[in-house]
């Protein structure tokens, strides 16, 4: 027997952080920010290693695995004689951990035989602190109790244990149980049920004469979750309007957001709501798939790890449909970053810490990936520092038809990818409930940490094995892990499975757990020939297991070995649940009267200019990368210096013609929703289209994704709100001939504070366009090209300042119409795409947030030239904002003939060579515009108790 | 070596996280190669070798997922079961060409820059992942890989550790052996100044090649840069296209 030896290594001298200030936080920053004044910060890499290893071994370990050869040494931990108080962190025993397997797996090549090991980190604090100051250090800003654990001075090695046993099967007495037993158990276990739902269940086993299994309860829960059965967009809606009428709604879902696709029925879309992703044409031969996601609880409590996973699952449903991914975007709204730590309730990180950690989650993945991360958004507003929001989108190309999705009875069920874990157990009904002080600890292990590589790996294999056609359909392990995946495509067929056959990360699982949890990484296939794409996954080295097969008889039978776990019908568990009533209070329009509001429009051009959802993001996209696959063509930062704002952003997927580009545009508002929900939808989808005319797509062949982020719907005044953004959608993509292809509605974003209100995001909707580059010779360029230019402005003059930025600025709302639905105004994205395609736009910016002014002053910026325009200095015409209205630059030359194709332009300036920005009273300098854009001019924020609507 | 009728044959080396594989190949095929991506695996078990090939490119990503260091474990695999074949391959006059995480690998594997000199590619001086166009100058006048280049050339980085550290600058200037240097876009010195140097790499060092000129690493992405919609500056002022950098190791073979 092997005598177990554990070494732990100190490898220095490591990283120091201090004081930064500016852009770049450091974790001193971070520190100082909650009250604990330290100067430097030094980490350290504390490995830990458990295996009978002689001396020479740990010294080749060290040299060939641990240590550069220039400027790091390595010491045995216990010889460290640190220069200050010690705090370590490390990861719980079952987190993934890349690094410790990676070293396990690298001594193996170097013949050294490693049972374990784990890389932690030791911090020394260079400055006398209390322990109540080194606690708040540790807790808020060097670990995540979610993941992680920490202590002072040494912290003990942790790995799993080897020996642990598997909890067993137990039967849930649910068949004698009333109401409020039926409630207990649904609280209990955190199954997130409706009542109805669980009386239904109650009958059901009763007239089985049988009690569930955990696993079946688990299982039912997961698939009539609000994640995975859009029980509220399915409901059935009675909506009480403001004057005492009645309507009833029969499922958003069917009768707005698919009734408006089916009614377009349009020619470029192949697949809509039916798969894990939308599928439309690109060109011939060529389909793109489309989706977008969010991520907003596991990104609340480890905003990492669920930004991470978030891209991870969202490139996985592109590969669901068969699809190579080819672009990534990202939404992510958070709040104030200025908020006092004082100020927020128990159980919520703060939103600095949010943002760095979402940020760099999304990189990693994308990165590590090698998927261009090519269009995004970052909005910031005090309605998101309890719950921030993450959106990641994916898009993929796939040859026409290529997407096999009928499993047929004896087909193997093969699951590719890595081992399951305790990782994002019960993540799926995790996310369909509130969030209050508590979920950080009860949901901890919902929280699943991301290993981008086996994706990357998971990416060759299913593109290799489509193309050599081994399976019959596929789909993906997200939310609900096994129990998810292959119980929507045993759906029809009915399914058997041995969870023996299921990889464990380490023992001790329970069998329910092995079938629910969101391990990530995985993908599900039905084959009828195993064998090859077993060794297809070899070559790659990716796992990839047989766990059961399909069946024909219409039951979903799982068992573990000897014991039987679940055997329930297929039309119970997808067809049983009751249909969701509820109750909806219109949403009241009508805005009072706008209330004068003094200020000077120079420093007002500033303050939005720098206001954090407006200034510019380079620095964060600087750290995705946009350029892997060599496809980019319109990045999302470009101009002269690279450093210049673009709308709508284009990628030729490689492998296609080279002909034609995919032009990607995102809409995303968080002020006029909470005043007028179908107007922001009205304004947010116009955005987006905005955005891909102006990356020169045709408007006439656009398709869209929805992504809802609300709160409760159970509120009647939620629901209402929801309702209108719906009726928004289904009215304008009527309007613009443009359908919804997939989308994802993410509910009960509210966070509770003990004892206190209810605290629901701003109602959000995220829009994604996405359309077809026909003409990659006339894109127009990004920011303003030549001196001489005509500048033209299309659309109305004026917009609206009812819910604008210029009231966020000011930190109230003085009232006003908020930007108008406005239906006229897919004729004017039709006559720029029109001058676009006929070569005749050197340029174009479109007005957004902020209006003309901020438009102007970002595109000369990115131009690095001057502007002149002549108009009035009303703050409307300004600052105010509204639909399909554009900046655009072309040759005085082409003015008649742009005049024809453009009839609703007209010119207002042109572009100059002085290098100063003038418009209405303003005379602004292009290094005061780069100066306060870039985030170096002295704006107060928002205060977070005066925003506009906050009382409503 | 094949007659001239046959286009050059590299080989792409995936590791689990190699990412790059694919740009590298459109690079070497715009180039006149016929490139074949092949994991690890195929290598390892022998059903691909080296000896058919005529040129090596490692190409960018994350093997291993930059457990322990970018590159570390890929320059295990390099220097362990597949060393002896690749220091035969080399002492034979096959262009090795390594980029990004290629690089890194090809460093941490001894190949780079050679002769017991000790290099490390490590964090970005920003202490960030960063993906932006660079300027470089190429310098080396020996290496096979820069003959030709009469002008700087201009790519994308895209990495988090591609800050270049060495014990011996002024010996690796001295033997030809750094490549390219990082210079402004106006082509001046980059002096250290970010963002022209982007990662704070020692005297701008962006790529080094060994004492034959044989073998190339470097860290920004050529590959990404050989055609000219690539650009960012199309339709202002383009310039700095990498096709010749692949055309020349490809001539080499040819």
């Amino acid at each position: 027997m092997t005598q177990l030896r554990d070494h732990t290594i100190l490898i220095g001298p490591g990283k120091t952080s201090r004081r930064e200030g500016g852009g770049a936080e450091s974790v001193v920053d971070q520190a100082h920010r909650f009250g604990v004044n330290v100067d430097e910060i030094t980490e350290l890499r504390v490995v830990h290693l458990r295996g009978a290893l002689t001396d020479a071994e740990l010294v080749t370990l060290t040299d060939r695995l641990l240590v550069n050869p220039i400027g790091e040494w390595a010491i045995p931990l216990a010889d460290h004689d640190p220069k200050g108080l010690v705090i370590e962190t490390g990861l719980r025993p079952g987190v993934t951990d890349r690094e410790g397997a990676e070293l396990v797996r690298g001594a193996a090549e170097l013949g050294i035989d490693l049972e374990a090991a784990t890389i932690a980190r030791r911090w020394v604090v260079d400055a006398a602190i209390d322990q109540a100051q080194a606690e708040t250090l540790a807790r808020r800003v060097l670990h995540n109790d979610v993941i992680e654990r920490w202590t002072l001075g040494a912290l003990a090695a942790a790995f799993t244990d080897p020996g642990a046993q598997s909890p067993a099967t137990t039967l849930i007495g649910v068949r004698d149980l009333d109401d409020s037993g039926l409630a207990e158990i649904n609280a209990r276990r955190r199954l997130g049920l409706d009542p109805e739902e669980m009386i239904v269940i109650r009958d059901h086993f009763a007239s089985e004469e049988r009690d569930p299994t955990d696993a079946e309860l688990e299982t039912l829960a997961q698939t009539w979750s609000e994640h995975c059965a859009h029980k509220t967009f399915r409901a059935h809606i009675t909506l009480e309007h403001l004057d005492g009428s009645i309507d009833t709604i029969d499922g958003l879902m069917g009768s707005l957001l698919r009734k408006s696709t089916d009614e377009i029925n349009a020619p470029w879309v192949h697949s809509a709501f039916v798969d894990n992703a939308g599928i439309v044409a690109f060109e011939p031969g060529w389909d793109i798939a489309l989706k977008a996601e969010t991520h907003n609880h596991p990104s609340a409590l480890e905003p990492f790890g669920g930004s991470n996973t978030g891209v991870g699952g969202v490139v996985r449903d592109i590969l669901g449909v068969s699809a190579k991914p080819v672009a990534i975007t990202d939404i992510l709204c958070f709040g104030p970053q200025d908020t006092d730590p004082a100020d927020l309730p128990a159980g919520v990180l703060h939103p600095q810490r949010i943002r760095d950690g979402v940020i760099a989650g999304v990189g990693d993945y994308g990165n590590k990936i090698g998927v261009p991360n090519i269009a995004g958004a970052i909005v910031h507003d005090p309605s998101y520092t309890t719950t921030p929001l993450v959106f990641a989108g994916c898009f993929g190309l796939l040859p026409e038809g290529a997407n096999p999705t009928a499993a047929q009875p004896g087909d193997a069920i093969v699951v590719l990818g890595g081992a399951v874990g305790r990782d994002g157990v019960g993540g799926a009904t995790f996310s369909s409930q509130t969030m209050g002080v508590e979920t950080a600890e009860i949901a901890g292990s919902s929280v699943q940490i991301g290993d981008p590589i086996v994706e990357k790996g998971l990416i060759d294999v299913v593109l290799e094995a489509r193309d050599r056609q081994m399976y019959t359909a596929i789909t993906d392990c997200g939310a609900g892990g096994l129990s998810s995946a292959v119980g929507e495509m045993a759906e029809e067929l009915g399914a058997r499975v041995d969870l023996q056959a299921v990889p464990r990360k380490y023992p001790g699982l329970a069998p329910w757990e092995v079938w629910l949890s969101e391990a990530q990484e995985r993908m599900v296939v039905a084959t009828p020939d195993p064998a090859p794409l077993l060794a297809l996954a070899e070559r790659w080295s990716v796992g990839a297991s047989v766990i059961g097969e399909f069946t024909g008889d219409a039951r979903l039978v799982v068992v573990d070995g000897e014991e039987p776990l679940i055997d329930l019908s297929c039309a119970f568990l997808h067809d049983g649940r009751p249909q969701r009533k509820m109750r909806a209070l219109a949403v009241d329009r009508s805005r009072p009267a706008r209330q004068h509001a003094s200020f000077d429009n120079t420093t007002m051009l500033l303050d939005l200019l720098a206001h954090p959802s407006i200034r510019s993001n380079e620095d964060v996209v600087r750290t995705f990368d946009h350029e892997v696959l060599g496809g980019t063509l319109v990045r999302p930062y470009g101009g002269v210096a690279g450093d210049g704002a673009a709308d709508g952003t284009v990628v030729v997927p490689p492998g296609t013609s080279g002909k034609r580009g995919m032009a990607i545009g995102i809409g995303v508002n968080a002020v006029i929703g909470q005043h007028d929900p179908y107007a922001m939808a009205w304004n947010v989808i116009d955005e987006a289209v905005r955005n891909v005319v102006i990356a020169g797509a045709d408007p006439h062949e656009l398709s869209l994704l929805d992504n809802f982020a609300w709160g409760n719907p159970t509120d009647p005044a939620t629901l209402g709100s929801i309702v209108a953004a719906c009726t928004a959608c289904h009215d304008a993509a009527l309007v613009y001939g443009a359908p919804f292809v997939s989308g994802k509605d993410s509910l009960y974003n509210v966070f509770v504070p003990p004892g206190g209100e209810p605290d629901p995001v701003a109602p959000t909707l995220v829009l994604t366009a996405v359309g077809i580059v026909k003409n990659l010779d006339v894109v127009p360029l990004t920011g303003v090209v030549q001196a001489g230019s005509d500048i033209w402005l299309v659309g109305p003059d004026s917009g609206a300042l009812g819910a604008s930025h210029v009231d966020v600025v000011l930190g109230a709302d003085h009232g006003g119409a908020v930007p108008e639905a406005d239906p006229t105004a897919i004729g004017r994205h039709g006559e720029v795409a029109d001058a676009i395609a006929a070569g005749v736009v050197r340029s174009a910016h479109d007005l957004s947030e902020g209006g003309l002014a901020v438009a102007v002053a970002e595109w000369a910026h990115a131009g690095r030239l001057g502007v002149a325009l002549e108009v009035d200095s009303s703050p409307e015409v300004l600052f105010g904002e509204g639909m399909a209205r554009y900046l655009i630059e072309a040759d005085p030359s082409d003015a008649s003939r742009f005049s024809e194709l453009v009839p609703s332009a007209r010119r207002i300036g042109s572009v100059t060579s002085e290098p100063v920005v003038r418009l209405g009273d303003i005379t602004v300098s292009l290094d005061a515009i780069a100066a306060a854009w870039t985030g170096h001019h002295g704006a107060p924020p928002t205060p977070a108790n005066e925003r506009p609507g906050a009382a409503q | 070596m094949n007659g001239s009728a046959s286009k050059p044959k590299v080989l792409i080396p995936v590791a689990l996280g190699t990412n790059r594989d694919h740009d590298l190949a459109v690079a070497f095929e715009a180039a006149g190669a016929e490139a074949h991506c092949v994991p690890l695996s195929a290598l390892r078990s022998g059903e691909v070798s080296l000896v058919d090939f005529q040129l090596l490119g490692v190409p960018g990503g994350f093997s291993y997922g930059d457990a322990l260091g970018a590159g570390r474990l890929l320059g295990l695999d390099l220097a362990g079961w597949f060393g002896d074949q690749l220091h035969a391959a080399v002492d034979a006059g096959m262009p090795v060409f390594g980029v990004c995480n290629g690089f890194q690998a090809l460093v941490r594997a001894g190949l780079l820059p050679g002769n017991d000199r000790h290099a490390v590619l490590t964090d970005n001086a920003s202490r960030r992942f960063e993906c932006r166009w660079v300027t470089l100058d190429p310098v080396s006048t020996s290496s096979v890989w820069t003959q030709n280049l009469r002008e700087p050339l201009r790519c994308p980085i895209a990495h988090g550790e591609g800050r270049f550290i060495t014990d011996d600058p002024g010996g690796l200037a001295a033997a030809d052996q750094v490549a390219f240097r990082y210079v402004a876009s106006d082509s001046a010195a980059a002096d250290g100044a970010y963002p022209a140097n982007p990662n704070g790499s020692l005297a701008d060092i962006a790529g080094v090649c060994d004492s034959t000129g044989l073998v190339l690493g470097l860290m920004p992405h050529p590959e990404d840069h050989v055609a000219a919609r690539q650009d960012p500056l199309r339709g202002r002022s383009p310039s700095g296209l990498c096709l010749p950098l692949f055309q020349a190791g490809v001539a080499a073979v040819a």
